[in-house]
């Protein structure tokens, strides 16, 4: 019980502080934070369960007032803007990089690369673009245009997740909670 | 930690958080309930009214605050102005009167206020996440985000004394390593005392 909520809490902290690392330019071009990292991270290395919560628990402490999202982002306003659908999508990402990684019988890297892709790309991108085409009132190809200049750093991202989550596994296979 | 709570003291802040939640709430909807250009732009000089009347370094920081609304305005505006479509302004009057309402709220209630109206919110979840567990939760996650941008801060230090490059993504195992180290270390301490239920 004290481990669980340990390991949330400390990694809704986590996800904030990949957020306010200041510019981490994973590619030229497109300037990148690696909070989504963080999101990819909660599944993977928490699981499914634990890891939506400590999303949660984060988008809780950023909607009730602290500037906790990248750009120093944070507030009521978060719910209203056009970027809503990817406040409603982080837990969802979280969830199903966590079940990907704990339920797909390959080695630990792909399994967390493809949780972190299909969780924290594919279906944050739906839940985002959705969320962008209903605030600004376009089509859903018109708002999947202005997500795909994000897909590269997205892409890497997936990728450092999953190498970030085998070397846990290396390094501390008892800690590594999605596949405990 | 700074909040996104205004340290200009307005009437507002005085206001309980509840009921201030309760008329956004009912504010948003409306908003998005509303076509009319006329009625929008009705809502928006009424906003516009509520922030200027904190003042004028107030009015500031709420403007400062609408920035991440740029880049949308400006999509949204040269789109709409290349198909010749007048519903551009509809869209954008909404979007940054909604936003800038609910700015209004965050910046004239306290963190504490906001967590209390969480927590009587969370108060029939009881079973599921005990009022304690959460409070502490809560706790947890504010007191360790200061000292985990410490530590970013120090291995990134220490990077570079060792390379002349910038030590970019290789300072994110570490970061998450240290951070499952921490959550063992503060899980045995809250065993040790007492544990959470």
């Amino acid at each position: 019980m004290e481990k669980n909520l340990a390991h949330i809490a400390l990694f809704a902290a986590l996800i904030a502080v990949l957020g306010l690392v200041p510019k981490i330019d994973l590619a030229s071009g497109v300037p990148i934070t690696a909070q989504s990292l963080g999101i990819m991270l909660c599944g993977t290395v928490l699981g499914a369960k634990r890891g939506a919560l400590a999303v949660l628990l984060f988008l809780t402490l950023t909607l009730a007032g602290l500037p906790l999202l990248s750009g120093g982002r944070g507030g009521l306003g978060l719910l209203a803007s056009p970027t809503v659908g990817y406040i409603i999508g982080f837990p969802m990402a979280a969830f199903t990089a966590g079940l990907i990684t704990t339920h797909l019988k390959t080695g630990i890297g792909y399994a967390a690369t493809i949780g972190a892709a299909l969780g924290g790309i594919l279906l944050l991108n739906a839940v985002g673009v959705l969320g962008m085409s209903v605030m600004l009132d376009k089509s859903l190809p018109e708002a999947a245009l202005l997500a795909a200049p994000f897909l590269v750093g997205d892409s890497i991202k997936a990728v450092l997740a999953g190498a970030i989550t085998q070397a846990i596994a290396k390094m501390r296979p008892e800690a590594l909670l999605s596949r405990a | 930690m700074l909040t996104l709570t205004s340290p200009i003291d307005t009437w507002a802040h005085r206001l309980p958080a509840g009921p201030k939640l309760a008329s956004l709430c009912g504010f948003t909807m409306l908003l998005f309930a509303l076509n009319a250009p006329a009625s929008l732009t009705l809502a928006a000089v009424f906003t516009t009214a509520l922030i200027a009347s904190g003042g004028h370094s107030f009015a500031g920081q709420s403007a400062l605050m609408l920035r991440p609304l740029l880049p949308f305005v400006l999509i949204v505006a040269l789109w709409h102005l290349i198909l010749r479509d007048p519903s551009g302004i509809t869209i954008i009057l909404r979007m940054i009167t909604a936003v800038a309402a609910a700015n209004f709220v965050t910046m004239t209630t306290r963190l504490s206020d906001m967590i209390s109206v969480l927590q009587r919110f969370a108060r029939p979840l009881a079973r599921l996440i005990s009022p304690r567990s959460l409070a502490l939760a809560i706790a947890l996650t504010i007191r360790f985000v200061p000292t985990m941008l410490a530590r970013a801060q120090s291995l990134g230090e220490s990077w570079r004394a060792r390379s002349p490059s910038r030590p970019r993504w290789r300072i994110f195992l570490p970061l998450t390593l240290a951070a499952l180290d921490d959550a063992d270390h503060v899980a045995e301490a809250l065993r040790a005392r007492g544990g959470t239920d």
